[in-house]
This record gives structure tokens, C-alpha cells and sequence, in this order.
């Protein structure tokens, strides 16, 4: 009797207290699967990139082909950039327009995307929801639907922040044959717009070189430039977004897949006066700088002036310049004439881009 | 040594009794340390190599540099003109 | 009054096709003879290189390329002292990123930091004095490279680490001096340069009151020369008369940066911190008095003195002909390692890493 009353007297209220509700950081818990990771989706991915796909919420999502369907565009993109946010764009719109323009790139008509997160415990969820909503925001832009995707939580220091992967998914038309290795002698070589702008306002937002300016990344999804291109020429040999490695290094990649050689005349190389400005100061060459939103055209030289006039009734394609032509000799080889009439080798890029003092 | 471009001077400030400013290179700004061009006022024009600004860059001079030239280039192109008749 | 020009049109002015033109036509007309000019800066030679100019130049013109990268000539010994201060617990490691790449005799700091030792690339001295301000529990060290265009900088960088009295702050001083190198190569029995383009940015801090006394010991006209595609050919174009007419003389061929005297505040600055030291350089050895070193009352901010490196084994490659290079004496195409076992992916030496280089300018813009 006497144990029984002195059990009564130590109970004091609830022996279990309530789990803490985690709204304001991503938490190891989030990535197990359960009730919580149930929750984040909610609240951070279906709500803002919902669409029937997901609604099904199986482990696949089942695409049914237009009719006649033979040829498909597959492509897939790790995102790790840092900082995640920069002047003009964050890692979401990158990781949807990346993975939109690569599909667009062989002439496909980017339809679907997949979706993979790998998220550092501590990530605040505000960050994760603006980047989630860039990213609705481009798939609208880009009438693409996310149809699948993958939430991983890792502990502290294994991930910057947050890495996305993106898998895209697209259907080429009128058996289109598109590719890096369809450079012909003879072609002509344009870009759609200024170069540079991507790279020099990510290693601005990186904060480590400690200058400022109003550069603003270029990325955007080019799909339906590239839609409005190929209507006018479907005779278009080559599209390659050049990315990692600038202009020379897809232009040095196109010449060895072709085995052809190409010249391009340094005039005509649209640059941003204040992208000038900004690598002459680090000492950076904008020719090999990163671009997210821009867009090499090879194409017959007869062509040419319908390509450029196509390109430019996009938003995206106003600076679209013509800026070399394709030759069978020197093979591989990618060269520079300058206004001076002086003729340099534009080599691949090496190593990693560092700033120089001399 | 290289690297030196020319920029400038929007504002000047102290950072811990050193002379710095606000230099402006087209569109790019950097904080720029001018203590070896204590003179230096804003308007002014300065070469800058690594964050450090190495002297002042005579504007009269340059301008008159390339008038100079420009008037030879012209002259040229006069007598080249004469010569085609 | 404020100034109305744009940074734009300084740099347009002096890159003007035109006017480009018209100074070839009179270093076309000028020239007689085979001249071999010398320039001694890493960036007039990446200007060169990078504008095309020697394509534009009469093939009487030899362009030579001399020790003019402070990244290449930076000793052995002292890159292997930064890899090992580097490698050391509790370290940042700064430097300009030309460094990154060079090879020490085992390693570079590159592969230092993939391994995870702190190395970070600043863009200015006064940087990694910040870096030190915001990481007390840090030892923060800056290699302290460049010619005299550098010295101030990096003395101000130790003033300032001094007025801030910071503890955890030093350099690594590397700074080399342009006028003993010149005295070096005149001096050599091998030399065959027979005139001088000085180094611009240099002059601008130093002023070119050192060089009437070279020109006249060794009979070599010296032009100061700027960077810009018409700067470097006019440059070359004062030169090439100074040659013809047999005038050793000094001109400035910059006068819109340089003076006689230079920037004497920059100067004081510079002996203030800093004094003339013997220095070896890479490839080319010991040059008396042609570095810079820690005065006394600076010397706690000697790396050196606040690390004990030790003795340093150095290892060159048998087959970088690099000191050969630097010299003048031989092109890099020359070297039999040249875009085979050396290139810009593989370097054996400093010149075919550092974006300055001969040997990495040579075999990025084609020269073979």
C-alpha cells in the first residue's frame, strides 16, 4: 500500500515530452523517411512544384509517349555551386536550366525532370523553400513538370549547404541530328550573347576577391530559343551551351569531335564592358569564364543571318553575334584573330581559373 | 609588373589610419589602398595593382599621347589618300 | 573638377587598331638591321603574346623574354619553405593564385590545399591581413612575391598587421628587384641584348633614375614601356630608333604613369620595411643585393624567423632548362621537354606554370 502512495506522490505531469517541431532548420530527421520527412516535402517541394506526377506519390512516375515517339534526349547534372545565391540566380534556377538547356542542346524538347536532394543538417528551410520556388519558377518559364524526386539529410560538414541532382528528360523531333561531331568546313560560328557573366558574379557573391559590381549571372532556360532557331533552320549542325570551361573550351571540344578547325574573330566577341573590366582586374580571360544562358550555334554560312535574325527576337538572344567559321585544316585546333590582324591559338582550359597579379 | 589598370577615385576614407578610397574601374568598384598617393583626391584617375594603388595616372598626358598619334594616324591617311590619286 | 573620361576610353584609346597600325608602319620603315630586345616583365610578356604583337613586328625584331615573372624566379628553396609552412597545423597559407601551381621539389600548394591544408588565394596583401584579424587562433602567413610593383603593398600589409598588433601575422619574403637582374644578364659572356623595354608598373613606384647607369656600362638604350597593345609598340618603336641612330640613351615611353623620380612615397614606404638582401633566383642563382628582407624592427614578421623550416633539400628537374629561359639565352621551344614532358597539365618548371611564363605563353597562344 505504502509503494503504491509513494508512486502516486513523484508523478509531477507528462513523464514524455513533445518532440520539438523542426520548422526552422533541416534536421538529420527530416531524411529518414517517415512523418517528418513526409512533412518537409509537403511543406517545401509538392506545394510549390506539385503536379499530377507527383500527386501519385509512387516510386516511379509512369510517362505516357506522344505517338510516333523514336528518338528521346536523356541528360543528368550534379549542381554543388558556392555560394547557393548570386546576383541574378541561385542554385535551383541553375539546376533546372541546366539540366532543361543540355536536353535542348541535341534539338529535344525538354518535358520532364527529376529532382535529388542532398541537404546538410542545419540548412535553414527558408533558404530551402526560395530555392525551391526558383525552381518551380523555371519549370514554369521552361514548361517543364518535375516528376520525380529524392530527399537525402547528411550530418554537418558532408554536404555545402545543399548539392541538387537533376535528370532531364526530352523528346526529339523530326529525327533532328544534332550533335558536336556535325561541324562542317564552311559553317559559321555564333554565340547568342555576352560572355562571361555567370562566372564573374559567382566569384563575386563569393565575397573572396572583395569587388562590386552589378554583373548578374545569365542564367536562364533556352528551350524555346532554341524551339524558335530550329523552326526557321533546321539545318543547324551544332548547339553546345558553354558552361564549365567558357567558349574556348566547347568551341576546343566541338573542333576534335568534328575534326575540323575553327577562327573566330575577337571583334565580334560580345562582352560586357564591366565583365572587361572585372577579369582585366583579376586577370581572367572571359573566353573561359562559365555561362548558364547562352548558346553556340554551328550552322551552314547560308544560314547564318536567319540563325542570328531567329536568335534575336528571343529575350535571351538580343547580342546574338556572329563570331567565326568552321575549316577542315588543323584539325582539333581553335584559333583567335585579333582586331590587329595578329592570329592566336585559343587552347582548352587547363587547370582551374585562378587570379594572377602579372 | 602587370596587372595595373586604371580606375577612378569616387571617395576617399581612413580604415585604422590608413588612406583608402572607393575606386571605380568601368562598372567594377574596389576598396583600394592609396597611401602612397596621399595627394590623391576624388576625380582623380590612379593605376591599381592587388588592391593597392601605385600612382596617379596623368589624364593630360594620356590624352595628350593619343592626340598626338591620332593626328600622325590622320596625316597618314591624308597623304596615303594623295598618293592614290 | 571630375574627370569625364571613362575607364573605357583609356583602355580603347591605347588599343585603337588604327593607331596600332599606323606605329607598325613606323617600326616597319625605321628598322635596318637585326635587333634583340629584352623585356623583364611577366605581364608585357603575356600582353605580347596575348595581343599578337610579335606577329605584327618586323622579323629583324628579336622579342627576348626575360626573368620578368616573379613567380617563375622565386627560389626553390623558399617555395619549398612556404609548401612546408603550409603543410603545419594552424596555418593559412595566402599567396597570389600565380603560385598555386609553381612545383616545389615535391609538391605544390595546390596539392596542399586538395590534401586539406588552409591555402587561400587573396588578391591583395591587405587581405590576408584581414584574414589574420578575423582567425586569432590562426597562424596567417602571405607569400610575399613580386618585383618593386609589389613591395609597397606588402610592406603596408605589415604596417598595418603592426598598427592593428596583430601576433599571428607574417610574410614570406620574396620580393625580387628588376636593376641587379639586368646587370646579371648584361654582364653574362653569353649576352646578346641590345636594348631594354623597362618594366612599367615597376618604374611607376621606382621612377627610372637607375637605369642612365646601366645604359651607359653597358652601351643599351632602356625605353620604359607600359602594357597596352600601343604602349608596348611604342615601346618598342622608341627603341628601335634610340638602336638606329646609336643613342644610348633612357626614354619613357609611359610618361601618363611613370616619372624620373617615381612615387617617392611609395619609396619611402618600401625602405621603411623593407632592405636590400642577396637573393637567389630560380635558375639563374644568387644575385647580390636583388631582393628584399625584413628590416630589423619588422623582423618578428618574418615567416622564416617565426617558423623553423629547417634545412630545405631542394630538387629541380634535370630536364627544365627554365634558368636558360629566363635568361634569354634559349627559347622555350628549344627545350626538348617542351609540350611533351612539360606542359601547362605537367610542368616541370615555373615558366610553363605561371600564366607569365615563356614556356606556359608559348604553349598556350601556339608558339611551336
Amino acid at each position: 500500500m505504502t509503494e503504491e502512495n509513494s508512486e502516486k506522490k513523484s508523478i509531477q505531469g507528462p513523464v514524455c515530452p513533445l518532440p520539438h517541431q523542426h520548422t526552422e532548420t533541416v534536421v538529420i530527421g527530416h531524411g529518414s523517411g517517415g512523418r517528418m520527412t513526409q512533412d518537409l516535402i509537403q511543406q517545401c517541394f509538392t506545394s510549390r512544384i506539385g503536379n499530377a506526377y507527383l500527386k501519385e506519390a509512387n516510386d516511379a512516375a509512369r510517362i505516357l509517349l506522344p505517338k510516333g515517339t523514336e528518338q528521346v534526349a536523356i541528360s543528368t547534372d550534379s549542381h554543388v555551386v558556392s555560394p547557393i545565391f548570386y546576383p541574378g540566380g541561385n542554385i535551383g534556377r541553375l539546376a533546372v536550366c541546366g539540366t532543361v538547356n543540355d536536353v535542348a542542346m541535341l534539338g529535344a524538347q525538354p518535358k520532364y525532370l527529376t529532382a535529388g536532394f542532398i541537404l546538410e543538417e542545419g540548412f535553414p528551410i527558408t533558404s530551402l523553400e526560395t530555392v525551391v520556388d526558383s525552381m518551380a519558377k523555371a519549370c514554369q518559364e521552361a514548361n517543364v513538370k518535375i516528376v520525380a524526386g529524392d530527399t537525402k539529410v547528411v550530418e554537418k560538414n558532408s554536404v555545402d549547404q545543399i548539392f541538387i541532382n537533376t535528370a532531364g528528360f526530352g523528346i526529339i523531333k523530326e529525327n533532328r541530328i544534332i550533335g558536336g561531331q556535325y561541324a562542317k568546313p564552311g559553317d559559321a560560328v555564333i554565340i547568342s550573347g555576352s560572355l562571361g557573366d555567370h562566372g564573374i558574379a559567382v566569384l563575386e557573391a563569393r565575397g573572396d576577391l572583395g569587388f562590386e559590381s552589378s554583373i548578374q549571372s545569365d542564367v536562364a532556360p533556352l528551350n524555346h530559343m532554341i524551339e524558335a532557331l530550329l523552326r526557321e533552320v533546321p539545318e543547324v549542325h551544332v548547339l553546345r551551351d558553354p558552361t564549365r570551361g567558357g567558349l574556348a573550351t566547347s568551341l576546343n571540344e566541338i573542333a576534335c569531335q568534328s575534326k575540323v578547325s575553327i577562327l573566330l574573330d575577337e571583334e565580334n566577341i560580345p562582352i560586357k564592358p564591366n565583365v572587361q573590366t572585372a577579369c582585366e582586374m583579376l586577370g581572367f580571360d572571359p573566353l573561359y569564364l562559365a555561362n548558364e544562358g547562352k548558346l553556340i550555334v554551328i550552322c551552314p554560312a547560308t544560314f547564318a543571318e536567319k540563325a542570328t535574325n531567329a536568335l534575336r527576337t528571343s529575350p535571351y538572344g538580343i547580342q546574338t553575334m556572329r563570331i567565326g567559321e568552321v575549316f577542315a585544316e588543323n584539325p582539333g585546333r581553335v584559333l583567335l584573330r585579333t582586331q590587329y590582324g595578329s592570329t592566336r591559338i585559343l587552347d582548352m582550359l587547363n587547370n582551374e581559373i585562378l587570379p594572377r597579379i602579372c | 609588373m602587370c596587372l595595373g589598370i586604371p580606375g577612378k577615385i569616387l571617395s576617399i576614407y581612413e580604415e585604422q589610419s590608413t588612406k583608402m578610397a572607393k575606386v571605380d574601374f568601368g562598372g567594377v568598384t574596389r576598396d583600394v589602398c592609396i597611401e602612397v598617393i596621399p595627394e590623391a583626391e576624388p576625380g582623380n584617375w590612379t593605376i591599381v595593382h592587388a588592391g593597392f594603388a601605385l600612382n596617379i595616372l596623368d589624364e593630360a598626358e594620356a590624352l595628350e599621347t593619343l592626340s598626338i598619334l591620332q593626328e600622325i594616324s590622320e596625316l597618314a591617311g591624308e597623304e596615303d589618300s594623295i598618293i592614290g590619286i | 573638377m571630375a574627370s569625364e573620361m571613362q575607364s573605357n576610353d583609356f583602355l580603347k584609346g591605347f588599343r585603337d587598331a588604327k593607331l596600332v597600325k599606323k606605329v607598325v608602319e613606323e617600326i616597319h620603315q625605321r628598322i635596318s638591321r637585326p635587333w634583340s630586345i629584352m623585356e623583364i616583365c611577366g605581364g608585357q610578356t603575356h600582353a605580347i603574346m596575348q595581343f599578337g604583337l610579335d606577329q605584327l613586328l618586323p622579323k629583324e625584331i628579336e622579342l627576348v623574354h626575360g626573368p620578368g615573372c616573379p613567380v617563375c624566379v622565386t627560389a626553390l628553396e623558399l617555395i619549398d619553405q612556404a609548401l612546408w609552412i603550409a603543410c603545419q597545423s594552424k596555418v593559412i597559407f595566402t599567396s597570389f593564385g600565380d603560385m598555386l601551381r609553381v612545383p616545389g621539389s615535391t609538391n605544390d600548394l595546390f596539392s596542399i590545399r586538395a590534401s586539406g591544408g588552409q591555402v587561400r588565394v587573396v588578391y591583395s596583401p591587405l587581405d590576408a591581413v584581414k584574414i589574420a584579424k578575423d582567425n586569432p587562433d590562426q597562424e596567417v602567413v602571405f607569400f610575399a612575391i613580386g618585383f618593386e610593383t609589389t613591395a609597397p603593398a606588402n610592406a603596408m600589409a605589415v604596417i598595418h598587421a603592426q598598427k592593428l598588433g596583430l601576433e599571428n601575422f607574417s610574410i614570406l619574403p620574396a620580393n625580387v628587384l628588376v636593376p641587379p637582374a639586368m646587370h646579371t644578364i648584361l654582364n653574362s659572356p653569353n649576352n646578346r641584348i641590345q636594348g631594354f623595354l623597362a618594366a612599367g608598373h615597376v618604374c611607376a613606384i621606382m621612377g627610372y633614375w637607375e637605369y642612365p647607369p646601366i645604359a651607359k656600362r653597358y652601351q643599351v638604350p632602356i625605353v620604359v614601356t607600359g602594357f597596352e597593345p600601343l604602349d608596348l609598340l611604342q615601346g618598342i618603336l622608341s627603341t628601335v630608333e634610340l638602336l638606329e641612330d646609336g643613342r644610348v640613351e633612357v626614354n619613357n615611353a609611359y610618361p601618363r604613369v611613370v616619372s624620373f623620380e617615381g612615387n617617392k612615397a611609395a619609396q619611402r614606404l618600401i625602405n621603411q620595411v623593407f632592405e636590400p638582401v642577396d637573393r637567389k633566383w630560380r635558375g639563374i642563382g644568387i644575385i647580390p643585393k636583388s631582393g628584399l628582407g625584413l628590416r630589423e624592427e619588422f623582423r618578428s614578421f618574418d615567416a622564416t624567423k617565426r617558423f623553423q623550416t629547417g634545412e630545405i633539400q631542394t630538387q629541380e628537374s634535370d630536364i627544365c632548362m627554365a634558368g636558360e629561359v629566363l635568361q634569354g639565352l634559349k627559347k622555350p621551344a628549344d627545350c626538348p621537354a617542351f609540350g611533351t614532358l612539360c606542359t601547362p597539365n605537367s610542368p616541370l618548371g615555373a615558366p610553363m606554370v605561371s600564366s607569365e611564363g615563356a614556356c606556359a605563353a608559348y604553349y598556350r597562344y601556339g608558339k611551336n
